[in-house]
């Protein structure tokens, strides 16, 4: 159960996912909690609609689902990283540095 | 939104945002109601009308209030606080205000009431000025919210006077 909390980054497609499906459940609730509490003319139905609004939002967007990760990143392989080396340091970073001192 | 922390603050500030947007907005129906109360009180008897020995008039009656506010009630009422003043012009001050009796109002079913009381608070003069004086009796309300502005009214019912001799 624990990847569903800390141990797994999201992958960005999810991320997005995410964001946009907590602002639409958020704003649906409240639309929904409004016109009931106001048609019914009963503030305390607006609150506890809203509220379970809030309730099933935390269930659905925070843990992180396996529907957050439908695309996951694709990292190149090590072996292709040792073909393209990575840029040597130069001389006259380290000699700053040195002066400094 | 990579991580449990940054989502549930997301979540919550978000939320609480909404939930602030939507007391304001709750508070601005309020101004859509119109609302019609109706107000009568007699005075059925004047009890004893006497002069204090500090030198103030003062006055017990037995008043019948009867008041239909249900229509100050909106969804977004938590109660009305509702008081019948004493007011009347005297040479020293142009305005006099007593509170003779005052009530909450904590729902709708309770704002259509009719009561047979004397004054729950002592009408005295700031003088000797009550003898034969006119006076008008104020039902003033305040109109207490859930969220938002308090509301303010009254209803002036005039026509009243004093007996001409103490008793």
């Amino acid at each position: 159960m624990v990847w569903l909390f800390a141990s797994v980054r999201m992958d960005w497609q999810g991320q997005k996912l995410a964001e946009q499906l907590m602002q639409i459940l958020l704003l649906a609730s409240a639309v929904v909690g409004f016109g009931a509490g106001y048609v019914m003319g009963s503030f305390q139905m607006m609150i506890l609609i809203y509220a379970g609004g809030v309730v099933l939002t935390t269930l659905v967007t925070i843990p992180n689902w396996p529907f957050f990760n439908r695309h996951p990143l694709k990292w190149l392989d090590p072996s292709e990283s040792e073909k393209h080396p990575k840029p040597q340091r130069q001389q006259p970073v380290i000699s700053k540095k040195k002066s400094k001192k | 939104m990579h991580s449990f922390g940054y989502r549930a603050n997301a979540l919550l500030t978000f939320a609480l945002t909404i939930l602030a947007l939507m007391c304001v907005i709750a508070s601005f129906s309020d101004n859509l109601n119109h609302p019609t109360p109706t107000a009568q009180v007699q005075v059925l008897n004047i009890n004893w009308f006497q002069k204090q020995s500090s030198g103030n008039d003062e006055v017990s009656m037995t008043l019948n209030i009867s008041a239909d506010l249900q229509s100050l009630f909106t969804w977004n009422t938590k109660q009305v606080f509702v008081f019948l003043a004493a007011e009347y012009e005297t040479p020293k001050n142009s305005l006099n205000q007593i509170s003779l009796w005052d009530g909450i109002i904590p729902t709708k079913d309770n704002a259509r009431f009719w009561i047979h009381t004397s004054n729950k608070y002592r009408f005295v003069d700031q003088g000797s000025n009550l003898r034969g004086r006119d006076f008008n009796l104020t039902l003033h309300w305040h109109v207490m919210p859930k969220t938002g502005k308090m509301f303010a009214d009254k209803i002036v019912m005039s026509g009243y006077r004093l007996p001409a001799e103490f008793r």
